[in-house]
C-alpha cells in the first residue's frame, strides 16, 4: 500500500519532525517499509505561463512557436501540444528549471530558439496524462511557483501489503496517521464529516437477505449532482497513491477507501429502487464493469436491485449499473460483508480487487456510517448545488462484541522482561484509540472497534501494542534464568550422522535430496510406471504421486547424471509412503536410500560391494550380522533373480537389488546400477550388540586352508553351517582369501584359524576338528577342489 | 710354493680388477676359497712338503688366503656401494604435481548447515527433534492458532493429501504441539527447561524458479519456562545467531504477524556483506530479514497442553523459525535454490566437509 505523507498531515499535525527517521520509526514499531519515493523533487523551477501568442512553426507540421509570460519575462517557446493556444495558462517550465529526468535548456528546434518547455500533468508526474499541456486556472498569476499551486511535493511510502494482514484499520491514510500520533505522542485531528440535512422520510430501500455473510450495509441517495471532475489536489493524492482518477463519483469513492480503508460503492441512482443482499439461488452470469463476463457461483454474495445483480459484494460493481459522465444521482454503497467470504469468492474468480484485498482482512463494521458522512462531507466541498434525498439508511445485521481486556503492570513487566512506567503504559494505549481506565498499577481497557474484529482480544495483544510503540530497540537485554541441563544427541539423529559419515567417507558417495512425490515424465523416460498411491490433493492423473521407494526419485537422478563419472554413489535419509495405515492415514517410512553406479565395474562386484555396505553399517551400528533373502519383485525396475530382504535379527530392515535389464537399457548401455532401502524407524528399533572384547591368546595358532567347489545354488550361509552350527572352541575365525569365479567352476578358499587361549594347539587336534567340518561339508554336496 | 703363490696372486689381482659385479665376485671368491677352491688346493699340496718346510708354507697360505679374503672384501663393499648408487640413479623421482583422483564423497549442503546448527543448539542445552513430512491438520493449523479460515490454509499454498486431514507440512512449527506435549512433564514436574529444535523439510505449492521452491527447510526453535520474556528473547536469538555467523551481529526486531506467536516479529541482521551500508545483497537498506520470531501465543500454549485455562500465561515462551535452505545459500554463496533439490552431482559434489 501506498502512503502519502501529505495526508498523513490531514490528520495529524508532523511540524517539526523528521519525517524519514519517523518513516523508519514505522517499520520498526508498525509495518515494513518497502520504499520512499519523494515526489516533486525532480521538478525545479516550473511556474505558471501565460501563451500571449501562438503561430505555426514555420519549419514543421506540428509544432508552434509560442510567446510565453513568465511573470518576470515573456519568453519564446517551440511547443508540440495541440491544445497550445494563445490565451491559456499553463505549467511553465524556465531555462535552469528541471522536469524529471529533463533539464530545461535553451535550444533552437527545427531553427527556432525555444528558452523553455510548457509541461504536461505526467511530465510533472502528477498523472499519466500526457494529451496536452496542462491547462491552469486563469486566475493564477503569471510566475507563480507550480508548487505553491498543487501539493506536488509530497513524500510516499510503500509497505509491504503482507505485514498489513492483521490490521484492517492501516488500509487507509487515517489509520496510518493514527500510528504516526502515538509514534509522535500527537493528536490525532478527528474526521471532518458532515451530517445529513435531509429532514423526509425517505430511506433507501435495502434487503439483507443473507445474513450470515453480511455484517452492515449503509446507504444514503445523492441527486443533483452535476460536477464531474475532481480537484487537482485529490487527482494527484489518487494518482501518488496508485489510483487513476476517473470522474468525480468514482473518484471519490476511491479517496475513501484510501482514506479510511471502507471500500465504497457508487450505483446509477437512476438504476437502483430496492438494494437485495444475497447469494443468487443458482449459478448465473455476471458483467462487471471491467466488461469481463464472470461466471457466479450460488456461494457468491450479491447486490441486487430487487432482482437484478448489479454487483459482486466486495469484489467489483457490474458494467450496467456503472457511474458515468452522465450520472447526476446515486445510490451509495457503504457495507461491511463476511471477510472469507469475500476472499474465497475473489479467489474462485480471480478477481482480487483493492476492495476486496481490504473486506478479507475484516473490516470495522462501525465504519460504514463514519465513511458515508465523509462521502458526503467531500462531495459537498467540490459540489454545493447536490441535494441529499434520502435518511442515511442503516442495515446493522451483525455486530462483533466489545471486547475488554483486564490486566496489571506486573504482568507486562514479566511477559516484556523489562520496566515499563504504568503513565507510559496508559499513553500508548490511548493514544492507538484504546479506552484506558487505571487503578494504580492496574488497567482495564475497551478494544478500539477498528481493532476487535479479530486483531486484539487478549492480554498478549495488549503487550505487543506497548512494546511495539515503546521499540525494541530500547529494550533492555538479558538471559533467561532457566536451569542449564544437558541435552544428548538423540539415537535417531546419532544413526543418521553415523550412516552419513561412513557413505560419504568411506564409500565417497554424494549426498542428494529429491522429491517425495514420483515424477510421472522421468519415471516414462525409463519404461516405468507411477506406483500408486496416497496423492496431493487436487492433482491431475498420475501427477503428485507420493512416492513408494526412494527409488523412484533415484533413477532419474541417476539418468540425469549418467555421464558425471563412470562411477558413483548417491544417498538420500529422506521419506518414502508405504500406502495407507489401518486407519487410513498415510503410512510414512524414514528411509535410507542408496544407488551404486558405474560403467566400470561389473554389476557382481558392485553388488558386492552394496553388500559390503549393509554389512559395514549394520556393524557399525548395531555390531550384529546381516541375513540376505531373495525375494519377490515389488517393483518394476527390480531384478527379478537379484532382489533380497535384508534382514537382521530376524526382522526385515530393508532391500537390496539390481536393475531390471530393460531399465538399465534406457539409461545407458554397459552400466550397473546396485539399489538399497533401509528403513531407519526399523533400523533404529533393533538394538545394538554390546562390544564384545576377546584377549588375543599368548599361545600360537594353527591356519588350515580349505579350497572348496560350489555348485551352482548353494549359498554361503549354508556351507558356512557346517563349522557354525556344531560350535568348534577352538575355531576362532573363518576368512575368504581367495575366489575363483570363471562362469562354470567356483571356488572359494578359507583360511581357518584354530587357537586356544590357554595352551598350544597340537596338529592333531586340529586335524580332528578339520575331518569333522569335511564331513559336513560332504553332507552339503560341497567337494575340496584338487 | 712360494712360486705357485705368487702366480696365484697375480691372477687374483689381475681377475679381480675384471669383475664388475657382485655376482662375478661370488664366482671368484667360489675359484679361490671354496673347499674345491685353488687356495684349497694348495692347502692339499702341503702334505707333500718336507716337514721342517711345513710351517712356513702353512704361513704363507694363510696369510695369502687372508689377503684374499681383504682385497674379496674390500670390492664387494665397494660394488656395494656402487648398486645403491645406481639404484638410488635409477629410482624415479616422483611428479606429486599430477592430478589424482579424491575419493571423497559430498554431504548436501542442508546436512553441513543443520548439523552446524544442531551443534551450535546442543552446546546451549537444546534438545534436537524429528519430525513427520506428512503432518494432520490439527498439529500444522488448528494446534498453532491458525483458525478454519485462516489463508496459510489455502489449497494453492498447502498440499493437502487424499488421506483424511493430511497434508505435507507446509512449515516447522507443525512440530510444537508434539514436541510441547513431549517435554511437558518434565517441565511442570521436574522444572526443566523445554529446549528444542527441530528441523525438516517443508512444501508449499509455488512455481519453482532460482527463488522459489516447492521444498525447502526449516529449522524451528522452542523454548519455554516460567517468567521466559521478550527481553530473553532478543537476547537468545543475538547470541544465537553471533554463533551461527561466527561474529558478533547486531540485531532488530520489527513487528510481523503469525498467528502462533504474540507478539510477533520479523527479526532482521545487519547485513554482513556491507555492514549495514547498504549494498545489493539488502536492497541497500543495509538489513537481512532472517528469521520470523516470537512470544509463543497463549492458545498454543494451552493447545499443547502447558498452560490451563485457569492460568493461560504459568509458563510463557518463545518460538523462532530459520530458514536452512536460505541460510545454505547465504553461507555457501548458491545463488539458484535449485541447486538443492536437482541431484546435478556436478554441483552437490562440491560440498564435502570441512
Amino acid at each position: 500500500m501506498l502512503v502519502s505523507m501529505n495526508w498523513i498531515r490531514d490528520f495529524v499535525d508532523l511540524d517539526g519532525q523528521n519525517i524519514e527517521e519517523l518513516i523508519h520509526r514505522f517499520t520498526l514499531s508498525t509495518a515494513e517499509v518497502e520504499g520512499i519515493e519523494y515526489k516533486g523533487a525532480d521538478i525545479e523551477n516550473v511556474v505558471v505561463g501565460e501563451i500571449l501568442s501562438c503561430e505555426d512553426h514555420p519549419d514543421s507540421d506540428h509544432l508552434h512557436v509560442l510567446k510565453v509570460d513568465g511573470g518576470d519575462a515573456v519568453y519564446d517557446v517551440v511547443c508540440g501540444a495541440p491544445n497550445a493556444r494563445t490565451g491559456i495558462k499553463t505549467a511553465f517550465a524556465k531555462v535552469g528549471g528541471r522536469v524529471g529526468q529533463m533539464k530545461i535548456e535553451s535550444a533552437k528546434l527545427r531553427g527556432v530558439v525555444s528558452n523553455g518547455m510548457c509541461c504536461s500533468e505526467k511530465e510533472l508526474g502528477i498523472s499519466d496524462d500526457h494529451s496536452g499541456i496542462m491547462e491552469l486556472d486563469p486566475a493564477l498569476a503569471n510566475g507563480t511557483d507550480i508548487k505553491k499551486v498543487f501539493p506536488i511535493d509530497d513524500i510516499v511510502f510503500e509497505v509491504d501489503n503482507k505485514s498489513l494482514t492483521n490490521r484492517p484499520d492501516l488500509w487507509g491514510h487515517y489509520g496510518m496517521a493514527r500510528e504516526f500520533a502515538a509514534l509522535t505522542g500527537r493528536e490525532l485531528k478527528k474526521l471532518e464529516i458532515m451530517e445529513n440535512d435531509y429532514t423526509g422520510d425517505k430511506e433507501v430501500a435495502i434487503e439483507v437477505r443473507n445474513t450470515d455473510l453480511v455484517y452492515r450495509y449503509t446507504s444514503v441517495r445523492i441527486e443533483n449532482i452535476t460536477k464531474k471532475e475532481s480537484r487537482m489536489q485529490m487527482k494527484i493524492r489518487l494518482f501518488y497513491c496508485g489510483t487513476r482518477a476517473i470522474n468525480l463519483l468514482a473518484d471519490l469513492t476511491n479517496y475513501l477507501m484510501l482514506e479510511l480503508g471502507q471500500p465504497m460503492h457508487a450505483f446509477d441512482g437512476n438504476k437502483i429502487s430496492k438494494i437485495v443482499v444475497d447469494t443468487p439461488k443458482e449459478a448465473i452470469k455476471f458483467t462487471t464493469l471491467d466488461g469481463q463476463e464472470r461466471d457466479i457461483t450460488t456461494d457468491t454474495l450479491m447486490i441486487y436491485d430487487n432482482e437484478t445483480p448489479v454487483a459482486i459484494a466486495g469484489i467489483m460493481g457490474g458494467l450496467d449499473s456503472e457511474i458515468t459522465d452522465d450520472t447526476n444521482s446515486l445510490v451509495l454503497e457503504s457495507a461491511n460483508f463476511d471477510g472469507v467470504s469475500v476472499r474465497k469468492s475473489a479467489s474462485r474468480l480471480a478477481l482480487r480487487t483493492d476492495a476486496s484485498a481490504r473486506y478479507e482482512k475484516t473490516l470495522d463494521p462501525e465504519m460504514t456510517l463514519t465513511a458515508v458522512k465523509r462521502f458526503m462531507k467531500l462531495l459537498f466541498d467540490v459540489d454545493k448545488d447536490a441535494k441529499i434525498v434520502s435518511r442515511i439508511t442503516d442495515s446493522y445485521v451483525k455486530k462483533y462484541p466489545v471486547i475488554t481486556i483486564d490486566f496489571d503492570k506486573k504482568f507486562i513487566d514479566r511477559y516484556t522482561g523489562i520496566d515499563i512506567s504504568c503513565d507510559r503504559i496508559k499513553d500508548t494505549l490511548v493514544s492507538l484509540g484504546f479506552d484506558t481506565a487505571q487503578n494504580g498499577e492496574s488497567f482495564t481497557v475497551t478494544v478500539p472497534s477498528f481493532r476487535a474484529t479479530k486483531d486484539i482480544s487478549m492480554k498478549a495483544d495488549i503487550v505487543e501494542e506497548i512494546t511495539r510503540i515503546y521499540g525494541y530497540d530500547n529494550f533492555a537485554i538479558k538471559t533467561t534464568l532457566s536451569p542449564l541441563l544437558p541435552a544428548k544427541t538423540s539415537m535417531l539423529r546419532k544413526e543418521e550422522n553415523m550412516i552419513k559419515d561412513l557413505l560419504v567417507k568411506a564409500y565417497a558417495m554424494n549426498e542428494v535430496h529429491t522429491r517425495v512425490w514420483q515424477d510421472p515424465d522421468e519415471l516414462r523416460d525409463l519404461g516405468l510406471k507411477v506406483t500408486d498411491n496416497v496423492k496431493i490433493l487436487g492433482s491431475a492423473d498420475d501427477q503428485g504421486v507420493l512416492r513408494r521407494s526412494l527409488m523412484q526419485s533415484f533413477l532419474p537422478v541417476i539418468n540425469k547424471n549418467k555421464n558425471y563419472k563412470p562411477s558413483f554413489g548417491i544417498f538420500e535419509i529422506g521419506r518414502k509412503v508405504n500406502g495407507t495405515r489401518a486407519d487410513g492415514t498415510a503410512d510414512e517410512v524414514r528411509t535410507l536410500g542408496v544407488a551404486l553406479y558405474s560403467k566400470a565395474e561389473p554389476e557382481k562386484q558392485l553388488y558386492f560391494k552394496g553388500v559390503e555396505l549393509v554389512n559395514t553399517v549394520l556393524d557399525e551400528l548395531k555390531h550384529k550380522k546381516v541375513n540376505y533373502v531373495k525375494t519377490d519383485c515389488v517393483f518394476d525396475y527390480q531384478h527379478p533373480k537379484n532382489t533380497s530382504d535384508i534382514i537382521v535379527d530376524n526382522v526385515k530392515i530393508g532391500v537390496i537389488n539390481t536393475v531390471h535389464p530393460s531399465v538399465l537399457a534406457k539409461i545407458t548401455r554397459n552400466a550397473a546400477i546396485v539399489m538399497i532401502e533401509i528403513e531407519m524407524d526399523t533400523l533404529l528399533g533393533i538394538d545394538a550388540d554390546d562390544l564384545s572384547f576377546d584377549e588375543p591368546s599368548k599361545f600360537p595358532g594353527i591356519d588350515y586352508d580349505l579350497s572348496l567347489v560350489i555348485n551352482e545354488g548353494t549359498r554361503y550361509e549354508n556351507i558356512e553351517e557346517c563349522w557354525t552350527r556344531d560350535g568348534f572352541k577352538e575355531l576362532k575365525d573363518v576368512s575368504v582369501i581367495d575366489m575363483y569365479d570363471n562362469g562354470n567352476i567356483k571356488s572359494v578358499t578359507l583360511r581357518f584359524r584354530f587357537e586356544l587361549p590357554d595352551r598350544t594347539l597340537t596338529s592333531e587336534e586340529v586335524q580332528v576338528d578339520i575331518d569333522r567340518i569335511l564331513t559336513n561339508l560332504r553332507r552339503v554336496n560341497v567337494e575340496l577342489k584338487l | 710354493m712360494k712360486d705357485k703363490i705368487e702366480a696365484l696372486r697375480s691372477k687374483f689381482s689381475s681377475e679381480l680388477k675384471t669383475v664388475a659385479d657382485l655376482s662375478s665376485l661370488e664366482e671368484l671368491r667360489q675359484t679361490f676359497m671354496s673347499k674345491k677352491g685353488a687356495i684349497q688346493d694348495l692347502m692339499k699340496e702341503l702334505g707333500k712338503i718336507p716337514n721342517d718346510q711345513k710351517k712356513d708354507a702353512g704361513q704363507m697360505i694363510n696369510s695369502f688366503k687372508q689377503e684374499v679374503n681383504e682385497h674379496f672384501e674390500a670390492r664387494k663393499k665397494e660394488l656395494e656401494e656402487l648398486a645403491l648408487k645406481a639404484l638410488l640413479d635409477h629410482t624415479e623421482s616422483y611428479d606429486d604435481s599430477m592430478p589424482t583422483g579424491n575419493p571423497c564423497g559430498s554431504y548436501h549442503p542442508i546436512t553441513l548447515i543443520q548439523r552446524e546448527l544442531e551443534d551450535i543448539f546442543e552446546s546451549m542445552g537444546f534438545d534436537v527433534e524429528d519430525y513427520n513430512e506428512i503432518v494432520d491438520d490439527y498439529n500444522c493449523f488448528e494446534a498453532l492458532n491458525i483458525p478454519k479460515f485462516h489463508p496459510a490454509r489455502d489449497m494453492q499454498d498447502t498440499y493437502y493429501l487424499t488421506t483424511p486431514n493430511q497434508l505435507l507440512k507446509s512449515h516447522t512449527s507443525a512440530a510444537q504441539n508434539t514436541i510441547m506435549r513431549k517435554y511437558g512433564d518434565k517441565l511442570k514436574k521436574y522444572g526443566r527447561p523445554i529446549r528444542a529444535v527441530f528441523p525438516g523439510r517443508c512444501f508449499r505449492n509455488e512455481a519453482i524458479d532460482a527463488c522459489h521452491e516447492n521444498t525447502f527447510f526449516q529449522m524451528e526453535g522452542v523454548m519455554i519456562d516460567k517468567d521466559i520474556s521478550i527481553s530473553n528473547l532478543i537476547y537468545f536469538m543475538k547470541t544465537m545467531l553471533s554463533e551461527v555467523f561466527e561474529r558478533d551481529v547486531t540485531v532488530r526486531l520489527r513487528p510481523g504477524f503469525f498467528p502462533f506467536v504474540e507478539p510477533g516479529f520479523e527479526l532482521d541482521i545487519q547485513c554482513l556483506i556491507c555492514g549495514g551500508d547498504g549494498c545489493p545483497s539488502c536492497k541497500n537498506s543495509g538489513w537481512l530479514e532472517l528469521c520470523p520470531c516470537g512470544m509463543i501465543h497463549p492458545n498454543v500454549l494451552k493447545h499443547g497442553g502447558i498452560n490451563s485455562e485457569e492460568d493461560p500465561f504459568e509458563y510463557t515462551g518463545f518460538a523462532f523459525g530459520l530458514g536452512l535452505t536460505r541460510l545454505a545459500m547465504m553461507k555457501y554463496g548458491v545463488g539458484d535454490i535449485r541447486v538443492f533439490n536437482d541431484g546435478d552431482l556436478s554441483a552437490l559434489s562440491q560440498f564435502v566437509s570441512r
